[in-house]
């Protein structure tokens, strides 16, 4: 799977893409379908593939390739695809900067610094992980705590198991994913503890990760305090109330050896702050067209960097969309401005893309800030009139909800912004 | 005897993201009499079968010499019955192969008598 062959790199590309994780790889192949000839992917890694390659759990590839991979499946499937195309990846290699007139700065293990010239970028970068410090656990200090990705790195590539009595932070899917891969490995679990009044992760996760394995899940639960002198040795954990303050009274400690913390993903956008992208505060990704370009003519964003989404057959859809456009714009296309902006309304934290037109179909994804048994998705002209709506059965938080924008729904509608709401029926 | 004496089971359904609340009643000789609480056949087929023969696909990792990283993922043929998954890892766990692997590759067969055989989920190339 890792790319030996000798390795030229061009002076000039059509389609230069920040990042090898199936975001990446994904908006390549459509470069190349789109005409576009040189089409370069640029990894930090040893190998392509991104976050997938630790993913070893299975789950992918349901909605975009109809059959249930592993995530090592589903990149490996990916990066032959990419390969078979003529894609160029290039790892061990860092994009360092890119200037206005698309000059790409990159730092490579086998090229030294070097400077290129692209038509087009795709930023598909992916996400962090919010740490121990994004969310100020007090305590002391000690070794033993990590971020739930990072323990899946350890466990599932460096054959390394980060302790012996985990207790970990957030349902998150990682922690929950985590919780099952650690009982595999002969660790104990003490406990998943959640913060909000409902789980954060898939319910499969739930059962196949937590049930299975009789982990306890404490919900409306967080982790007060840290204790330990240089390995940590236990936690307090406590109740919250319903303004989420902790009941100190309620407090009690988990003997453990480590902590895992799954309290999040932040998209990464070093590169995109550099280039001065307009970023969402929502999202914290940059904002996006209907053709997945950012507020810069010729930069295009996929995937985690643009808003975290749940499951990678979304981020592979999203990829074909920016990564056609991306190859077409190097070609010389320059399809007419998105007519209409998305507000979100009621319920809904975000829209992606931020904008569409009325004559082309798009798919829309939007984040619900509460869950709701029965419930409407209603766009509204600024009258506050209802332009289109459609009934949604059930929605959380935790799951993505996709609207499908057909040409001819927006007919009669005249105005330049739709508010976007999720509400009870 | 009487078929009054029932045993209530509670399954959380992993069909949807609804999630389901699922109740499977059995009877005293041990046979389904009703299967409450879901809003769909797929949660009755799911509530059945995991109530009668549970099952998983295991994903886990085994040690490799010579490649990339010294763990390859592997991954069950197809899946074996519930009680059985923490003994299979730990069968799993005193593996130790070789690289180069395909994925795909078998590398335990027919694990633990459950007819299934564990494969490669990567290529791991030897590294030279």
């Amino acid at each position: 799977m890792i790319d030996d062959r000798p390795h030229v790199l061009l002076p000039n590309y059509d389609v230069v893409v920040a990042g090898g994780g199936p975001a990446g790889l994904g908006a390549a192949v459509a470069a190349r379908e789109a005409g576009a000839e040189r089409v370069l992917v640029v990894d930090r890694e040893a190998e392509a593939g991104g976050i997938l390659l630790q993913c070893i759990h299975s789950g992918f590839g349901l909605h975009h390739l109809g059959e249930e991979l592993t995530g090592p499946e589903y990149a490996q499937r990916i990066l032959e695809n990419a390969l078979d195309d003529g894609v160029d990846v290039l790892t061990n290699a860092y994009l360092l900067d890119i200037d206005n007139d698309q000059n790409l700065k990159l730092l490579s293990a086998d090229h030294g610094v070097a400077i290129l010239d692209t038509e087009a970028t795709v930023l598909a970068m992916g996400a962090r992980e919010r740490t121990r410090a994004a969310i100020r656990i007090p305590g002391r200090r000690p070794a033993g705590i990590f971020t739930a990705g990072a323990a899946q790195r350890l466990v599932n590539l460096n054959g390394v198991l980060p302790g012996r009595r985990v207790v970990i932070l957030g349902s998150g899917d990682i922690g929950l994913i985590m919780a099952r891969r650690l009982t595999l490995e002969g660790v104990e679990v003490a406990g998943v503890f959640e913060l909000m009044p409902h789980a954060n992760g898939l319910s499969r996760n739930i059962v196949q990760c937590l049930h299975d394995f009789d982990i306890p899940l404490h919900l409306s639960t967080t982790v007060v305090e840290i204790h330990g002198r240089d390995r940590i040795d236990k936690v307090t954990v406590a109740p919250v109330d319903a303004q989420m303050k902790p009941v100190l009274d309620k407090a009690w400690d988990v003997p453990c050896d480590t902590l895992l913390v799954s309290v999040g993903l932040i998209p990464e956008n070093e590169l995109s702050r550099e280039l001065r992208l307009r970023l969402d505060p929502v999202t914290s990704g940059p904002i996006v067209s209907s053709t997945m370009e950012t507020s810069r003519d010729g930069v295009f964003a996929c995937g985690n960097v643009v808003h975290i989404h749940d499951l990678v057959d979304f981020v592979s859809a999203e990829a074909e969309l920016a990564g056609g456009h991306a190859g077409r714009f190097a070609l010389g296309a320059r399809p007419p401005h998105d007519n209409v902006r998305l507000q979100p309304g009621k319920n809904v934290a975000y829209c992606v893309p931020h904008t569409v037109t009325t004559d082309q179909p798009h798919t829309v994804y939007m984040r619900v800030r509460k869950p709701l048994e029965k419930s409407m998705l209603r766009l509204r002209d600024a009258e506050g009139d209802i332009v289109h709506e459609r009934r949604l059965r059930y929605v959380v938080p935790a799951e993505m909800v996709t609207l499908k924008l057909r040409p001819g729904v927006l007919d009669g509608f005249q105005g330049d912004a739709l508010q976007v709401e999720v509400v009870p029926r | 005897m009487t078929n009054d004496e029932r045993t209530t089971y509670a399954y959380l359904c992993i069909g949807c993201p609804l999630g389901c609340r699922l109740e499977v009643d059995e009877d005293s000789h041990g046979d389904i009499v009703e299967i409450r609480g879901s809003s769909c056949r797929k949660g009755d087929r799911y509530a059945e079968q995991e109530h009668t023969d549970p099952r998983r696909g295991v994903t886990t990792t085994v040690a490799i010499d010579g490649g990339l990283w010294p763990r390859l993922p592997v991954k069950t043929s197809g899946e074996i019955p519930k009680d059985r998954v923490l003994a299979a890892c730990e069968v799993l766990r005193r593996v130790r192969i070789e690289a180069p692997v395909e994925m795909g590759d078998v590398i335990v067969h027919d694990l633990l008598g459950t007819g299934c055989d564990v494969v490669a989920t990567r290529d791991m190339a030897r590294m030279t």
